[in-house]
């Protein structure tokens, strides 16, 4: 059996598994066990009722899914008809294109920046300052897009603070957030902006856990603190860069909804047009349910067998990886 | 400021080193506060002002008004999508809370009956996922449209903060629950007196997280509330403010054209209770409350 990261922790858990002597016949483990199968039901008839259950309408990508006349029951099949029209329409392929070219931007852009930020806040010597810091860097991510958007447009849009300064000092203005060629530039200050600073909270943590004797060894060998943190710091925070880099490669498919379908009528799907705003305006807004679902379960599907394969390589290359075999 | 303790060991840092520090620290401090202070400053300007600089207003010199406010509450669209936010957002919450604690806490026992049905239940919410399609046309099938509960019920439960209290649980010694059990307290009292008193920070984040969650969330209302009196105020801000759209009743209503300084003022509203609540839970992130779950 797999279990996911989440199956947190050996020792408690451990323990106390080992401390129920051999499996007691199912009817007095239910005698004995029922407030806490009372204490999970209303959250498996959430988690069922609006999870599950629903996950079963994926049928309908299958089908030549007519909502009022056929429902779900009643509508005909028709195999992969569905796929075979989603491989050939070019604006999925566009979608698709825009998606990866979006993740592999910001693995190159994002994702180094948490790390960053991380390793500036543990080199605050004032523990006041950094509290301080953090308290100021968490706090975009409590924003919803929604306000972090139209932060953005106050800043530098077409009537934001920045067109405002230049256009008083007889510059032209500037419009980043209708501009298409700049998009991904645009999605990723964005992303850095709000999230870049909570996304430094594990790193901090890995940075905490390393033994301070280790510096304190190198540094009486004559090491530097450039050659600490080639060292010392950097390897000891690898196997949580390793996991987060996997974990983002097999969200590849994966680059948020609200962000993109915010700005798609400012700048147009051209450039906006990702997966998830697809799967939206495909299926919900033209009434083609059917084709939409399609489009989701094939992002579905591929973003499960690349979180299967990146937690594979990430055991390859000797990390936990996000579950293990237990 | 008090001198900083530094370990024997280390050098001094070099003034290139400090200074390179101070800048990114103030620039980087500079970039997430003013854009909220210019905001701020601006949804608490008088329309005069915000015409005369012709945008943001940057410079506190022309006094304070609370006049945007004012005309804010004046419209009834903005003021019932706060009291809807409001409501949504605690009864959500408290709902969200109550689920997963004791879900949590269920799953926080290996070995009891039905442990790995109600385990895989909530671990696969991880990896697989519905999809935005089915789950509307089911949402929409059970009749849940126009109703709140649309919004609440389908992100009443996530994995992810169940996952995060359960760890914590599990990490409660379990000699407490022994010791409880031998003096015949059953698992609702253990929950109630033993676990919860000691998941005080963990609960708060979770609290957080959620509260947040439904103060944000807009979407579930642009898909389910053909009402438009239902909106919440995430919905009012992405129409009124992102979108820059008249609102869908506010013609009758006295308002003028929305001014700059009353958008902002709808921004600090969607902001503010954030900044109330985040100072008292900021705190726990530091105890790594949200580490333990996430580094497994």
């Amino acid at each position: 059996m797999t279990s996911p990261v989440a199956e947190t922790g050996g020792g408690p858990a451990a323990s106390r598994k080992a401390k129920r002597k051999p499996k007691a016949h199912w009817r007095a483990r239910l005698r004995r066990d029922w407030p806490l199968l009372l204490m999970a039901a209303p959250m498996m008839l959430l988690v069922w009722g609006f999870w599950w259950i629903p996950s079963l309408g994926n049928v309908i990508a299958f089908q030549d899914y007519k909502p009022y006349t056929g429902g779900i029951f009643g509508s005909r099949l028709v195999g992969f008809t569905h796929f075979q029209v989603l491989f050939a329409d070019p604006e999925f392929m566009r979608a698709l294109i825009n998606t990866l070219s979006i993740t592999a931007f910001q693995l190159v852009f994002y994702f180094p920046v948490p790390i960053a930020l991380a390793l500036l806040l543990h080199s605050l010597a004032s523990e006041r300052l950094r509290s301080m810091l953090q308290s100021v860097v968490y706090l975009p991510y409590f924003f919803s897009w929604v306000l972090v958007i139209a932060i953005f447009q106050q800043m530098l849009g077409g009537a934001g603070l920045l067109s405002q300064v230049l256009r008083s000092n007889g510059f032209e203005g500037v419009d980043w957030m209708t501009d298409p060629d700049t998009f991904i530039l645009l999605v990723t200050s964005q992303a850095i902006w709000k999230e870049a600073g909570f996304g430094a909270i594990i790193f901090l943590a890995a940075l905490a856990a390393i033994d301070p004797n280790q510096y304190e060894a190198a540094a009486v060998d004559g090491a530097g603190r450039w050659r600490r943190l080639w060292h010392i710091t950097l390897p000891g925070i690898r196997p949580v860069i390793v996991l987060l880099l996997i974990l983002r490669l097999g969200d590849a498919l994966n680059v948020g909804f609200e962000q993109f379908f915010l700005q798609r009528s400012a700048v147009g799907s051209q450039a906006s047009e990702v997966f998830d705003t697809f799967v939206y305006y495909s299926g919900i807004r033209t009434g083609d349910f059917d084709y939409g679902a399609a489009a989701g379960l094939f992002k579905g599907v591929v973003g499960l067998v690349l979180i299967l394969a990146a937690n594979k390589a990430a055991h390859m290359l000797g990390e936990r990886g996000v579950y293990s075999k237990s | 400021m008090k001198p900083v303790q530094r370990a024997a060991w280390e050098e001094r840092p070099t003034i290139a080193g400090r200074a390179a520090k101070g800048v990114s620290i103030a620039v980087i401090a500079l970039l997430i506060l003013f854009p909220l202070y210019t905001i701020a400053l601006t949804s608490l300007s008088s329309a005069e002002t915000v015409n005369r600089v012709g945008g943001l207003v940057v410079w506190p010199g022309d006094g304070i008004t609370f006049e945007a406010y004012e005309q804010m509450f004046r419209n009834k669209v903005v003021l019932r999508s706060l009291a809807v936010s409001l409501g949504i957002t605690a009864v959500g919450t408290f709902i969200s809370v109550v689920v997963s604690i004791l879900g949590a806490y269920s799953l926080s026992r290996p070995g009891s009956f039905g442990h790995k049905t109600v385990l895989f239940s909530v671990l696969l919410m991880f990896v697989i996922f519905p999809g935005l399609i089915p789950v509307y046309l089911w949402v929409s099938a059970i009749g849940l449209r126009d109703n709140y509960l649309s919004i609440i019920l389908p992100m009443a439960v996530s994995a992810f903060n169940v996952v995060v209290l359960r760890a914590f649980f599990m990490s409660i010694p379990q000699e407490l629950f022994d010791s409880a059990r031998i003096d015949g307290a059953g698992e609702f009292r253990v929950l109630w007196q033993i676990v919860a008193p000691l998941s005080k920070a963990v609960i708060a984040v979770v609290t957080l997280f959620y509260a947040v969650a439904y103060w944000n969330n807009w979407f579930n209302a642009f898909l389910y509330l053909d009402d438009t009196a239902k909106w919440p105020l995430a919905l009012v801000l992405r129409t009124y403010v992102v979108e820059s759209a008249p609102l869908p009743q506010a013609a009758g209503l006295h308002n003028a054209p929305p001014t700059l300084a009353v958008k902002m003022a709808i921004v600090m509203i969607a902001i503010v209770p954030a900044l109330i609540i985040y100072p008292f839970v900021q705190k726990h992130f530091k105890k790594g409350v949200i580490i333990g779950a996430v580094k497994g």
